[in-house]
């Protein structure tokens, strides 16, 4: 770890940080409904697509339109993949995508995960690309930030039956914050070169005189998106890696804030709408303070090297640099792969399969940690708060009194709900991982022997469970077992999650908000802070440990003997 | 329910889908031709690469790139790959025996392979290590090359982010106009 290396991380945490203030504000005004200049024409585009935007829906209407809509975008999406091969804008002439890869890609982009099972520059045409996967980067993130919304009302009303109109705040957040974001970093993006073009590929003959095809496409506008949406599926194979996707350190460091403002400012407009700011400030302190602590254990680990490696006679100057490229450097690399397994996203500018044991250990911990350090879009706000009510409940049995959080009483039917919740993900990953590694159809896929090959199949459940997306690249994910296995446990991530979240939020909206009294927890303190912390570390990681024992920890003991696989 | 469902479905898919992306690509067309179609590089009429995209150099008359896992060949730029190999894989820990040939202190960028396969730099130490091999192969003096060397270091984006790196395409550029 160098100096210089703390100062960009400082610096890029640092801008995003700002930036999250005036996005928070804005998140807040698109909540309540404040559209400023836009009113008129947000008006009008409602009225046009029959929304009424004062009609609230109560919380099982909003999920039930939220899971039509989630469920017509898969269709359509499936659909667009299945018959590329007949479809225009194919200049590669590729083919449709098989039933299996078709319906676990589908889901992972309108689960907001994006798992990506094809190298995107090998098989995917660039209608594909534009018209099926891109939307669903904004369509899906539209859907988190939604039921973000409809849980932040819950907070702020007292005695209410309603939530919001899904279509109202889909429609919202879709044309007036991600629409005019991703543009205007997608024109940064171009200017620090990368490509957006409607060419295939581009023919070079190199000095020597060997032949070179340069694979194109309109990268730079799904680019902007995927960051934004935390989604993470890249154009090219490698993701944000690829030269055209990461041209240089700069553009790595806009990604690394692109993928981070939107999580954190929910915080913010969740204080704004919950009427205390401080409300907002603590959960954006938990949120930080980890993806601190994991891009310093990931500095730390990759920065010391491979000891295998340096024995065989490597300088350690450089640290790993297995699977990384020169440009961005071992800190914007820690901080990039810290804030998308943290925030969800899923791009990597680094490859965490050859990270060294501890180092990958770190990314695939904050996924298992529920997505909320600081989540996704949307998800990492309600994931939050889901720890939150079981944070003050715990308080609450500590000390002997009813619980509450924000003024709402915590009753057995919001614990209940928020259990469930939090255990969705420990059930997916653990279950249908552990199947995977006993099965013959599962481990005919790992590419790595010893305890990393446990690890690869840990972290694509990890990964698809928690929508993150993010790949020990080694598996071959692109078999009917694990296209269709990995899908499920996207589903179950995504929905089986939200629909405990939106009960819990019906039932809160429903409940009067009492008034601070001698007895209340504060929930904006350090010790609160210091409680939530614990309990995302306990309830959320505990059960990973024993798994994580047999794989990454198994590797960095193995490693330090000599032993290899 | 069916009317916002089906008129956000396909109003948006039209919009984030079609328009914007093709009204994106036609005006980044306009304004920044050069980036918006892969940074080029030509010399006179013939396109010999993207300053962009890694390239590969064998010989000893070249500066080489860094190890590339693409599968078909080493940078292909139609698909790019990493090894994905772990820690303790020893056909990770064979490739780079192999890439050391028994030298020691070797920078790590020459005895590893990079994340995307298509990685344009190196290290300026890896770079510097190639000065003996590629002035002998040439017949040219070592200061010369050295100084060629040095002149190609990129120091970090704004003195601040990144690490300095040196671009193989370019420098085997200028190494091939050097008489």
């Amino acid at each position: 770890m160098t100096i210089i290396g703390w100062a960009q991380i400082a610096l890029v945490l640092g801008c995003a940080l700002l930036l999250a203030v005036p996005v928070g504000r804005w998140l807040g005004c698109l909540a309540q409904g404040r559209m400023g200049v836009l009113a008129g024409i947000d008006r009008g585009v409602l009225r046009a697509a029959g929304v009424d935007p004062a009609h609230g829906q109560g919380w099982q209407a909003y999920l039930l339109a939220m899971l039509a809509f989630n469920a017509a975008g898969f269709v359509l999406l499936y659909a667009l993949l299945r018959l590329q091969g007949v479809l225009p804008l194919n200049p590669q002439g590729f083919d449709g995508i098989p039933p299996y890869l078709a319906f676990n890609t589908a889901i992972s982009f309108v689960t907001n995960t994006n798992w990506q099972a094809y190298t995107g520059e090998a098989a995917m045409s660039h209608l594909s690309q534009m018209t099926g996967l891109a939307v669903q980067n904004f369509l899906s993130a539209g859907t988190g930030i939604a039921l973000a919304f409809a849980v932040m009302r819950a907070f702020a009303a007292g005695g209410v039956s309603q939530l919001g109109n899904f279509w109202a705040d889909l429609t919202r957040i879709t044309l007036w914050l991600l629409l005019p974001g991703a543009v205007i970093a997608g024109f940064a993006f171009i200017a620090m070169g990368v490509p957006q073009t409607l060419a295939a590929s581009a023919a070079a003959t190199t000095i020597p005189g060997g032949e070179q095809t340069i694979a194109l496409g309109p990268v730079a506008f799904q680019l902007a998106i995927k960051h934004l949406g935390t989604n993470g599926g890249g154009f090219f194979g490698v993701n944000s890696l690829h030269p055209f996707e990461g041209p240089s350190a700069l553009a790595t460091s806009l990604q690394i804030v692109l993928q981070v403002v939107i999580p954190f400012g929910l915080c913010l407009a969740f204080g704004r709408i919950a009427g205390d700011a401080r409300q907002g400030r603590a959960l954006l302190a938990v949120m930080v303070g980890f993806v601190l602590l994991a891009t310093f254990a990931i500095y730390a680990a990759e920065a010391a090297g491979n000891p295998l490696h340096i024995t065989a006679g490597v300088s350690p100057a450089q640290g790993n640099m297995e699977g990384k490229d020169l440009r961005f450097g071992l800190a914007l690399a820690a901080l990039f792969t810290a804030t998308t397994t943290g925030a969800s996203c899923g791009a990597v500018n680094a490859m965490i399969d050859s990270f060294t044991p501890l180092g990958g250990l770190v990314p695939m911990f904050l996924i298992q940690l529920g997505e909320v350090l600081p989540g996704g879009v949307g998800s990492g706000l309600y994931g939050m708060l889901v720890f939150a009510l079981l944070a003050v409940f715990i308080a609450g049995l500590m000390v002997g009194r009813t619980p509450e959080y924000l003024g709402k009483k915590v009753q057995a039917r919001e614990v209940k709900l928020a259990m469930l919740a939090v255990l969705v993900l420990p059930a997916a990953i653990l279950g249908l991982a552990g199947l995977s590694l006993v099965l013959e159809v599962g481990t005919a896929s790992l590419q790595d022997a010893g305890p990393h090959g446990l690890s690869e199949m840990l972290y694509a459940f990890t990964s698809a469970a928690g929508n993150n997306g993010s790949a020990f690249g080694g598996l071959t994910a692109d078999t009917p077992w694990l296209n269709t296995t990995l899908g499920l446990a996207m589903l179950a991530g995504r929905f089986g999650f939200v629909i405990p979240v939106l009960a819990i939020a019906g039932s809160l909206a429903a409940k009067p908000r009492a008034p601070e009294g001698p007895g209340t927890l504060p929930t904006h303190g350090p010790l609160f802070i210091g409680l939530l912390a614990g309990v995302i570390l306990i309830l959320g990681g505990l059960q990973y440990l024993p798994a994580l024992a047999l794989g990454p920890i198994a590797e960095h003991v193995a490693m330090l003997a000599g032993q290899t696989f | 329910m069916l009317r916002p469902l089906l008129s956000l479905l396909i109003g948006f898919t039209v919009l984030l889908g079609v328009v914007l992306p093709l009204g994106v690509t036609a005006l980044a067309g306009l304004t920044m031709p050069e980036r918006a179609s892969g940074s080029l590089v030509r010399q006179g009429d013939r396109v010999i690469g993207s300053a962009l995209i890694g390239q590969h150099f064998e010989g000893d008359r070249w500066f080489h790139g860094r190890p590339s896992a693409t599968s078909a060949a080493p940078y292909d730029a139609a698909s790019s790959a990493a090894s994905q190999l772990g820690p303790t894989s020893g056909a990770l820990l064979a490739a780079v025996n192999e890439r050391l040939a028994g030298a020691r202190n070797v920078p790590a960028d020459a005895a590893t392979a990079s994340g995307s396969g298509l990685d344009p730099h190196i290290s300026p130490e890896n770079a510097t290590a190639q000065v003996a091999r590629v002035a002998q192969a040439r017949g040219l003096p070592m200061p010369r090359l050295a100084a060629l060397v040095a002149q190609h270091v990129e120091g970090r984006e704004f003195g601040l982010l990144g690490e300095p790196r040196v671009n193989v395409l370019r420098l085997n550029l200028a190494l091939d106009a050097l008489r």
